[in-house]
């Protein structure tokens, strides 16, 4: 298929999206992220039965830490598709590149980028 | 295991805010396994006070440790070598550890980083409930294993009272009456006369109602 997303997304790949851990996601906005998206299986098609809702769980839980700690909470979101939809993770991809765009960069980034200069 | 709850980001942030080097400090026993206090909550909160002060322009060391437990002198002792590097100790253990560091390593303030609860059991992962107050007389021998001092409302010898309905408490339906339950226990087990004793009134004296208590054990000191 071939479709064009926005390049300003890595993808960090795991086995399951069970396997993401609170952690993970706040560690990704440590080192700089301006945002953190998962994208899951299907909810109830999980191959592992509860992975998908597991991260969704997760998520939560970061974005209330983030929340708490005033770097935006709605910086982190959870999607779910199935493996063959390249159109729909094309169209997620740009509604959380939109999002991000709109809220700016990550603000720990600043004071970061200050100390350094 | 002693049970607790996680403390509310914010709090510990007004902990901690006029510090600048802070040591975060875990517990390997029971805070680990209520999910409140071990390696992985403690990573969870340096990160998140990391990003925090980083968002405020400041720069604050956070560094992380899990002993494996904090109410015993020899684990720690595990950090005495690193203690003077820190202005200030968020202990994730429950009050017990809490209490123990502040009083071996006196020049540093220790601050609490979660909310110690009750003694109880995991039902399932992210439910626990309260089985022990720690009375000091233990008496699920003759209450079938259903200790009415923990899990009745009014701590009653010989209940059920005027408010157990349908087996349920009446401070909550999802609360089950203790008594209700010792009695299905004792007839479960063919021992329904010993629900027909009366017990007298319980002696407080070895509960918290005697002052802070201690046991002391001279076959096993030192």
């Amino acid at each position: 298929m071939r479709i064009q997303y926005t390049t300003d997304i890595k993808i960090v790949r795991v086995p399951c999206t069970g396997k993401v851990d609170v952690l993970h996601i706040l560690r990704a906005f440590e080192k700089g992220a301006d945002g953190v998206y998962v994208v899951g299986c299907m909810e109830g098609d999980c191959h592992f039965n509860k992975g998908n809702f597991r991260a969704r769980k997760r998520v939560e839980q970061a974005r209330g830490i983030l929340e708490a700690i005033g770097i935006g909470g709605d910086r982190v979101r959870m999607y779910n598709l199935s493996s063959s939809e390249a159109p729909r993770f094309v169209e997620y991809a740009k509604e959380m590149d939109q999002r991000i765009r709109e809220l700016g960069p990550n603000p720990i980034k600043l004071p970061k980028a200050n100390k350094a200069a | 295991m002693i049970v607790a709850d996680k403390k509310p980001i914010e709090e510990i942030i007004a902990e901690v805010k006029n510090f600048t080097k802070i040591l975060l400090l875990g517990c390997n026993e029971c805070v680990t396994v209520c999910e409140a206090g071990g390696k992985k909550e403690v990573g969870v909160l340096a990160s998140a006070l990391r990003m925090y002060f980083l968002n405020q322009g400041k720069t604050v060391t956070i560094d992380e440790v899990t002993l494996e437990r904090q109410c015993d002198h020899e684990y720690l002792e595990e950090i005495r070598d690193r203690i003077d590097m820190y202005e200030a100790v968020v202990s994730l253990a429950c009050g017990v550890g809490v209490q123990f560091m502040a009083e071996k390593y006196q020049a540093t303030p220790v601050l609490p980083g979660v909310n110690t609860c009750f003694l109880g059991a995991t039902e399932k992962r992210g439910l626990w409930t309260e089985r022990c107050q720690a009375c000091g007389q233990c008496i699920l021998a003759s209450t079938g294993g259903i200790c009415p001092i923990s899990r009745c409302a009014k701590r009653i010898m010989n209940g059920p009272c005027g408010g157990s309905t349908k087996g349920k408490c009446e401070i909550s339906k999802d609360l089950d009456c203790a008594w209700q339950l010792i009695i299905d226990r004792l007839k479960a087990l063919g021992r329904l006369e010993d629900y027909e004793k009366i017990y007298s009134i319980k002696d407080w004296s070895t509960d918290r109602a005697g002052g802070p208590r201690k046991v002391e054990r001279e076959d096993v000191q030192e």
